[in-house]
C-alpha cells in the first residue's frame, strides 16, 4: 500500500517535471516564431538569431539550475533567457527596443540581462561572456556562496583563445563554472568540420577540466549530465566542460534563407527524426506521464502567453530620447 | 608635539609607495577587493610597487596569475558585475592590446546594454610612459585608447599625492576605471598626508598658477611642463600648468578657466601626438574659448613613429623641458 502510493507520487512527480520541461522548451519555440514573423514583418529591427531545434540545451541545463544560479548567454540567446526564467512579454518589448523591455530597449535581442534570474547578459560578440562567466564563479566562490556559473557558447566559439584562457583560470583555482558548448554545427554560415581541429572533448582534458557529450535533442539526457555537473561545481570540485550535440534549424539569423552551405535532406533528417520536443514528447506518452490532450492544452496554453506578450510588446511606448545618455555610468 | 606634526605633515613617499598605501587602504576598509595580475604577489609586480601587500592580505587577495590578459581581465569584468571590486593589474601599458575586448565590448557596456542592471565596479591599473629603453613594445602610452570609449573612465595621476587620492576614488567607483601610472616616475617623490582623504574623478588641479600662457600636461608631462615653466620664468614668461588628473570624466572648466586667463595653450601629453589627447583637449579650447585666444593651440606629443631602443633616437621621440619652453616662448613672441 504504502509503496504504492510512493509510487505513484513519484510518478506524478516525475511527470510535472518533465510537463515543466515541455512547456518551456514549447514557449522557446513559439516564442521564436513569433520573432521570425515579426522580423520577416520588418516590425523587429536589427537582427535575430533564432533558436529553434535547440530548445533541449537550454531547457534541460536550467531545469537544474537554482534561480540564483548565473548564465551567460550569446547572441543566439533568446531560449536561455527564457529558460532560466526570463518573461516573454519584456523579452519582446526588449526585441522591439521599447522601453518595458529587460534593458530598456538599450541592449536588445543579442544583449538581453536579467539580474531577478541570473542572467548575466547575453553577448554578442563569440565566447564574449568566458571571462564574465568565469568571473562570476570566481565571485561565488570567494564570497562563499554556493552558486555556480553556467557559460553558455556555441562550438564557432572554441575558435577565441580567451575560452581557453578562463578555462586554465577556472581549472587552477576550481571555480564552479560550468561550460556548456552547444555545437549546432554550423559556425555561423560555416561547417564546424572545417574549423575545429582534433577533438573538442580533449581539449578542455588538457587543463584538467573533465568533459562529457550528451544528445543535445534529449532534454532528459541533458538535464541529468548537468545535474551531475552543477552538483560537483556547487561541492566545491571545479569546472567541466558538457558539449551538446544539436542542430540549428533556422539559418545563421533570419535573413539566411537559403542555407547553401548545407543540404536540405540534412535539415529534414534533424527536423523529422531528432525534434527535441518531439523527443520529450514521445516519451512522455509511451511512459503514460501524459496524453495528447494535455500537451496540446499546454501549447495552447502557452500560445496564447506568446500572443499576448507580443501584443504587450507591440503596444509598449519606445523609451523616450533623454534615456539615450542614461546608465552610460552606473 | 609639535614635532610629530611636523613630521607628519612632511611625509614623503614615492609615486609607487602611494599607490600601494592606496591599494591596501582600500583593501583594509573593503574585503571584496582583491588584486590579481601576473607576479603581483609575492614578486610584488617587476617594478616592486605591489610589495608586502601579499604577505599582508595573502595570495588569495593579491593573486598571481597566468600570462593571460584577456582571461583574467575578462574573469575581473564577471567577479565585478557580482560583488567583487577587483583590481587588475596590467603590466606594462602595451598589453592593453591583449584585453581591449574584454574593456571596450565587455566592462565598458555592460552596465549600457543592460539598461543600468548590472554595474562593473573594476579598476584596471596599467603603465605608460617611454624613456626606460624597452623598445616598441614596453613604453606606450595607450592611454586615449580607453579615453575613446563610452562607460570607461580614464585615471592619470602625476603625484604621489594624486596617485594615492585617485586611486582610492577609483577602487570605489561603480564603473570600469582605468588607472594609469607613468613608470618611470615610480620613485618620484612627493609629499602625502598621513591622514585619509580621496581626490573625485573629474576634477582639475592647477600645478602652478601663471598668467601668460597655460600649458595643459597630464601624466609624465606634468613634470615636464613645470620644468619648462621654471626655465620660462627666467625669461619672464608666467606659465600656468593646468593637470587634468583624469582624461574622462574631464574637467573642461578649469582648463577653459586658465585658458581664458592667459590666451595662449599648450598641450601636452606623452601619447602620439596624432588623433591623440592633445587633439581632444586642443579642439575643446578652440571650441569653447576661440576667441580667447591670441594665437593657434599648440599640441605636444609622442612622435608618430614606434618607440625606438636607440636611447638618443628614443628620447628624440617623447616632449622635453626644452621643447616645451621653446614653444611656449614661440607662442608668447619672445626671442
Amino acid at each position: 500500500m504504502t509503496t504504492a502510493t510512493q509510487s505513484t507520487q513519484s510518478s506524478s512527480a516525475t511527470a510535472k517535471r518533465w510537463l515543466h520541461a515541455y512547456r518551456q522548451m514549447v514557449a522557446i519555440r513559439l516564442f521564436e516564431e513569433q520573432v521570425n514573423d515579426l522580423y520577416t514583418r520588418a516590425i523587429m529591427p536589427g537582427l535575430a538569431h533564432l533558436y529553434i531545434g535547440e530548445e533541449a540545451v537550454a531547457v534541460g541545463i536550467c531545469e537544474a539550475l537554482r534561480t540564483d544560479d548565473y548564465v551567460t548567454s550569446t547572441h543566439r540567446g533568446h531560449g536561455h533567457c527564457l529558460a532560466k526564467g526570463a518573461a516573454p512579454d519584456r523579452m519582446f518589448a526588449e526585441l522591439l527596443g521599447k522601453e518595458a523591455g529587460y534593458c530598456k530597449g538599450k541592449g536588445g535581442s543579442m544583449h538581453i540581462a536579467d539580474p531577478a534570474t541570473g542572467n548575466l547578459g547575453a553577448n554578442a560578440i563569440v565566447g564574449g561572456s568566458a571571462g564574465i562567466a568565469t568571473g562570476a564563479a570566481f565571485s561565488a566562490k570567494n564570497l562563499g556562496t554556493d552558486r555556480v556559473a553556467v557559460c553558455f557558447f556555441g562550438e564557432g566559439a572554441l575558435g577565441q583563445g580567451v575560452l581557453y584562457e578562463v578555462m586554465n583560470l577556472a581549472s587552477l583555482w576550481k571555480l564552479p563554472v560550468i561550460y556548456v558548448c552547444e555545437n549546432n554545427m554550423y559556425n555561423e554560415y560555416t561547417h564546424f568540420s572545417e574549423t575545429t581541429a582534433g577533438d573538442i572533448l580533449t581539449r578542455p582534458l588538457g587543463f584538467g577540466v573533465p568533459s562529457s557529450a550528451v544528445d543535445g535533442q534529449d532534454v532528459r539526457a541533458v538535464n541529468a549530465e548537468a545535474t551531475k555537473l552543477i552538483e560537483r561545481a556547487r561541492k566545491g570540485e571545479g569546472p567541466s566542460f558538457l558539449l551538446c550535440n544539436t542542430y540549428r534549424y533556422r539559418g545563421h539569423h533570419v535573413g539566411d534563407v537559403n542555407r547553401e552551405y548545407r543540404t536540405k535532406i540534412e535539415e529534414q533528417k534533424w527536423t523529422a527524426d531528432r525534434d527535441p520536443i518531439a523527443v520529450l514528447t514521445n516519451w512522455l506518452l509511451a511512459e503514460k506521464h501524459s496524453d495528447s490532450a494535455q500537451l496540446e492544452e499546454i501549447q495552447k496554453e502557452v500560445r496564447t502567453e506568446i500572443e499576448a506578450a507580443v501584443k504587450f510588446a507591440l503596444d509598449s511606448p519606445y523609451p523616450t530620447l533623454d534615456e539615450v545618455d542614461q546608465d552610460v555610468y552606473a | 608635539m609639535p614635532e610629530t606634526m611636523t613630521v607628519a605633515a612632511q611625509r614623503e613617499l614615492t609615486l609607487g609607495e602611494a599607490v600601494r598605501d592606496a591599494i591596501a587602504e582600500e583593501m583594509r576598509r573593503d574585503p571584496t577587493v582583491f588584486l590579481m595580475g601576473e607576479d603581483v604577489a609575492e614578486a610584488g609586480t617587476p617594478f616592486k610597487v605591489l610589495t608586502g601587500l601579499s604577505g599582508e592580505f595573502g595570495t588569495n587577495r593579491i593573486i598571481d596569475t597566468p600570462i593571460s590578459e584577456a582571461g583574467f581581465t575578462g574573469l575581473g569584468v564577471g567577479a565585478a558585475m557580482t560583488g567583487m571590486r577587483p583590481i587588475v593589474d596590467i603590466m606594462f601599458g602595451d598589453f592593453v592590446g591583449l584585453i581591449m575586448d574584454q574593456m571596450v565590448n565587455q566592462a565598458a557596456k555592460v552596465h549600457y546594454m543592460s539598461g543600468g542592471k548590472w554595474k562593473v565596479p573594476m579598476v584596471l591599473r596599467t603603465t605608460l610612459g617611454a624613456s626606460r629603453r624597452s623598445a616598441a613594445q614596453h613604453s606606450q602610452s595607450l592611454h586615449a585608447w580607453f579615453a575613446h570609449i563610452p562607460g570607461l573612465k580614464v585615471v592619470m595621476p602625476s603625484t604621489p599625492y594624486d596617485a594615492k587620492g585617485l586611486m582610492k576614488s577609483a577602487i570605489r567607483d561603480d564603473n570600469p576605471v582605468v588607472f594609469y601610472e607613468d613608470k618611470m616616475m615610480f620613485r618620484f617623490k612627493g609629499p602625502v598626508p598621513t591622514e585619509e582623504y580621496t581626490i573625485p574623478l573629474g576634477l582639475a588641479d592647477i600645478k602652478r598658477a601663471g598668467d601668460d600662457v597655460t600649458i595643459v600636461a597630464t601624466s609624465s608631462m606634468v613634470q615636464v611642463a613645470l620644468g619648462a615653466a621654471k626655465l620660462l620664468e627666467e625669461i619672464g614668461v608666467s606659465a600656468e600648468v593646468v593637470d587634468p588628473r583624469t582624461l574622462w570624466p574631464l574637467d573642461e572648466q578649469t582648463i577653459i578657466e586658465s585658458v581664458k586667463k592667459t590666451s595662449r595653450a599648450i598641450v601636452v601629453d606623452e601619447g602620439y601626438h596624432h588623433y591623440g589627447v592633445t587633439a581632444e583637449i586642443a579642439a575643446l579650447i578652440a571650441e569653447k574659448a576661440f576667441h580667447y585666444l591670441d594665437g593657434p593651440v599648440k599640441r605636444m606629443g609622442a612622435m608618430h613613429v614606434p618607440i625606438p631602443f636607440s636611447p638618443p633616437l628614443e628620447d628624440a621621440t617623447v616632449p622635453t623641458e626644452k621643447a616645451v619652453f621653446e614653444a611656449a616662448r614661440a607662442l608668447c613672441n619672445r626671442a
